[in-house]
């Protein structure tokens, strides 16, 4: 309820904030399936998207902000990164994206440790990053919470758009620890014993609520996991073998449970697995590096999946030293160069992750009644040399720099 | 490449003892029709490119091409650009797994190991080198120390032995400089340094340790019998201190590359600035030094304390203060596949277009004293150059062909080649690599 009071708050005060933009581009990349706009407009208007359309059809009453660019997009979509709890700094202290205190720890919320001042978010939204679905890092059997948050805003409240995303998890190699879990196995075996703990548990609580019987201890590590047991919230699966991915999908098997694929750099070995089991991917970085579990990545494997029809998102993902964050139009850009054309590689950070995060009716592509989030660019965006000319998120425009 | 075609070429390397004698002797060829970016001089197009055993003997516009021999092999490169080879400065491929890199945990300046002693030739990063068009790397050992060894220059040649892909200097000596560190990477727990100051003092005592083994050399003159003992350690500063050895250092902050600038004033070496993060905070001191500046580019700033204010600009700004610029991989910090992105990058933060492509080329070659040899296409120099099906800084550029010292190293078109350019099963390395701080991820 609170969370909803800041909500209103929030739009009151974009309400009070927002002026009206008028945004002309040579190209309009709605992202709505339709054709791209030439000579193009798009006006915001209270924060959110009120027209859209050819040039000539734009009727400015003079009191309008006007932003002119090159090509005009959707905010872009991040699938998955963990800005905001990973810091900049890199030091101790400025890592919140993960705890190493135990292994399974769904209860961990990102909204906890989200810090909205964190400088890589203003360095990614200089490149027309608008959402980032950001969270707890990929690093142990269950790390924590992820959330979807706005790249602006002085509090965690301004800048959520849903607190609880998903539950981050890992079955590869991030998973393994010195001790415990030493193996795949044995992390398998915890990871599923646990479910069926938090399965018992939620049918406690149900119980309690009907029977008026004793109600279960409350255990917050428990009640996370059953919101996943009963398919309100995905496990995000960090994997990058072909078996860990294998596991993934047995796991889905076995507790019916929502998932999304999260790296998947041998996702071209699995693809009819991937088709035939209906899951979303948030592919690895194009650019991760290809050594360990990562040695057989291939840049086409975004082509490849979205060719046979699965849901693909490009992530900037997470990064444990240098850069500390990728640049997710960078990697949709290789992408782009290997294989997909720009308009996929364009879709896979506007409106697939919106589809796969539930967030498409506000964010991802550029419709009437969506929030006013867009980014200008002064050429191709995926071209090196090209630069992000303007940002605009919910009507205001937070970046004019060239980046 | 065919398997069959690096079968013969393995054993060309085996057979060939010396470095110059690998070119193929009356091996005469043509590339007409392309694009042609000498980089030293005006691009020309149309032109053409024809190379003789190992080496450039004609650049010029298609208007003079004659075919002066029937026997002449021709290449038709219409629509595509031929540019020189690419230069990095900084590698670290073939240095990891279990023993690699170079210095160990024992003392802070290891001058005395060479980084060639671990090269593992059959690492995957050489052919993801060659996908990406690097000819010619210098691969450095790591920044963990004040010094971790002396770098090696290599040739992306391929080898059964790292002797196969040495650059040797005029008298047979494998060339290389000497890998040096400050800032944060190379401070740790004792015998390491604890402080910059620290640092510095164990620098300037290992180089007046030097001075002394130096005057010792002199004063025996032609007398073995007076000669100090031979140490490998001082005898290798001691080149440094004569000139003969380029330092390459590692330094991001201003006040730590004012540091290398200072030390090398007061011991008179040539020093090469590498990663120089902050070089835009005190370029015009860089400039005034003369010291030539190769840098990183990352996607985000920060990850670790000493690059927090990494800009794009840093190579703008140093080449219009006058420093040489080039940039390097540091692979795999940066894949070598893209290293045409790293000064495409800088150019989107304004860097000439120009000094862009010199930066890849014949700037990295006058850092690493093989300006002479390589880094543009000029009659004379060593065949090293790549065909491209576009401009060099566009994403969607493919490198089609590498060539060094005259032969297809190279074929985007060829499968197993490919495989290395776009990725896939085999094209990666099951190992870690060794890097300084990498490993534990929070430095």
């Amino acid at each position: 309820m609170r969370l909803l009071i800041s909500l209103l708050v929030l739009t009151l005060c974009n309400l009070a904030s927002a002026e009206t933009l008028l945004v002309f581009g040579d190209e309009v990349w709605t992202m709505n399936g339709k054709e791209l706009i030439k000579d193009g407009y798009v006006l915001i208007k209270d924060g959110r998207i009120a027209e859209v359309g050819p040039a000539s059809n734009a009727t400015p009453d003079g009191t309008e902000r006007i932003l002119r660019g090159r090509i005009v997009t959707p905010g872009l979509v991040d699938a998955h990164t963990c800005v905001g709890l990973a810091g900049h700094l890199n030091s101790d202290h400025d890592r919140d994206e993960l705890d190493r205190t135990t292994s399974i720890q769904p209860h961990l919320r990102a909204i906890d440790a989200y810090n909205p001042h964190e400088r890589l978010i203003e360095w990614v939204r200089g490149f027309g990053v608008t959402t980032m679905h950001t969270g707890h890092a990929p690093q142990a059997l269950v790390s924590g919470q992820t959330m979807l948050v706005k790249t602006t805003g002085n509090r965690v409240e301004d800048a959520t758009i849903r607190p609880r995303a998903m539950i981050a998890c890992s079955l590869s190699d991030t998973a393994i620890r010195e001790k415990s879990p030493g193996s795949r196995a044995k992390a398998f075996a915890m990871l599923r014993q646990r479910l069926l703990d938090a399965a018992h548990h939620d049918r406690q609580m149900t119980q309690s609520d009907t029977e008026e019987a004793k109600p279960p201890k409350p255990d917050l590590e428990l009640e996370a996991l059953a919101s996943v047991l009963r398919g309100e919230t995905p496990l995000l699966i960090h994997a990058h073998r072909a078996r860990d991915i294998a596991n993934a999908l047995r796991l889905k098997r076995e507790f019916d449970i929502p998932i999304v694929l999260d790296g998947a750099a041998e996702a071209h070995l699995m693809i009819d697995e991937l088709k035939e089991a209906d899951i979303p991917v948030f592919i690895h970085p194009t650019m991760i590096r290809p050594y360990g579990e990562c040695e057989n990545l291939s840049f086409e494997t975004a082509s490849k999946l979205i060719k046979a029809g699965i849901p693909v998102a490009m992530q900037s993902g997470y990064e444990s030293y240098v850069p500390r964050t990728r640049v997710v139009l960078y990697e949709a850009g290789m992408a782009a160069a290997n294989g997909c054309s720009r308009e996929e590689a364009m879709r896979m950070i506007t409106i697939e992750p919106a589809r796969i995060l539930g967030i498409d009716e506000r964010v991802g592509s550029i419709e009437i009644g969506k929030d006013g989030d867009l980014a200008i660019y002064d050429g191709d965006p995926f071209e090196w040399t090209t630069h992000c000319t303007g940002v605009v998120i919910d009507g205001s425009v937070v970046s004019d720099q060239p980046r | 490449m065919h398997r069959m075609t690096l079968l013969l070429t393995l054993l060309a390397a085996v057979l060939n003892m010396s470095e110059s004698a690998m070119a193929h002797p009356g091996h005469k060829e043509a590339f007409l029709n392309a694009r042609v970016i000498p980089v030293n001089s005006p691009a020309i197009e149309p032109g053409y490119l024809i190379i003789e055993n190992g080496k450039i003997v004609e650049v010029g516009p298609m208007s003079q091409w004659v075919q002066d021999s029937p026997a002449i092999k021709t290449r038709d490169c219409t629509g595509q650009t031929i540019m020189p080879g690419l230069i990095c400065t900084h590698s670290h491929i073939g240095i990891q797994g279990k023993g690699g890199g170079g210095a160990d945990g024992s003392t802070p300046i290891q001058p005395e190991v060479r980084i060639l002693d671990t090269i593992d030739i059959n690492n995957a990063g050489f052919r993801r080198a060659l996908a990406g068009g690097l000819t010619c790397l210098n691969i450095m050992p790591g920044s963990g120390h004040l010094s971790s060894g002396q770098t090696a220059y290599v040739k992306v040649r391929p080898a059964k032995q790292v002797e196969d892909m040495l650059i040797l200097d005029a008298n047979g000596k494998p060339m290389g400089g000497l890998k040096m560190a400050n800032g944060t990477n190379p401070q740790r727990d004792a015998p390491f340094p604890g402080t910059r100051a620290k640092s510095a003092a164990l620098v300037r005592q290992a180089f007046m340790d030097a001075q002394d083994y130096q005057r010792k050399m002199d004063l025996a003159g032609d007398d073995p019998d007076k000669r100090p003992d031979r140490n490998l350690k001082l005898e290798t500063l001691a080149e440094v201190l004569r000139g003969e050895r380029v330092v390459h250092h590692h330094t991001h902050r201003h006040d730590d590359i004012l540091t290398v600038l200072r030390l090398a004033d007061e011991f008179d070496f040539r020093v090469v600035l590498h990663h120089v993060s902050d070089g835009w905070k005190v370029a015009d001191e860089i400039a005034e030094a003369g010291a030539p500046c190769s840098i990183i580019l990352i996607d985000s700033p920060g990850g670790k304390q000493e690059a927090v204010d990494l800009a794009y600009d840093t190579g703008r700004i140093l080449d219009e203060a006058g420093a040489l610029v080039a940039f390097h991989t540091d692979d795999l910090i940066t894949d070598s596949r893209w290293f045409r992105r790293m000064p495409a990058l800088a150019m989107r933060a304004g860097l000439d277009r120009q000094t862009a492509l010199e930066s890849l080329t014949i700037n990295a070659a006058k850092m690493l004293d093989l300006d002479h040899r390589i880094g543009s296409l000029e009659p004379g120099k060593d065949a090293d150059f790549i065909i491209l099906d576009g401009d060099p800084f566009s994403i969607y550029t493919n490198n089609l062909a590498t060539f060094v010292d005259g032969k297809q190293v190279f074929d985007l078109s060829d499968p197993d080649d490919r495989l290395y350019a776009v990725g896939g099963m085999g094209a990666g390395n099951p190992m870690r690599p060794y890097l300084c701080c990498i490993d534990e991820g929070h430095e």
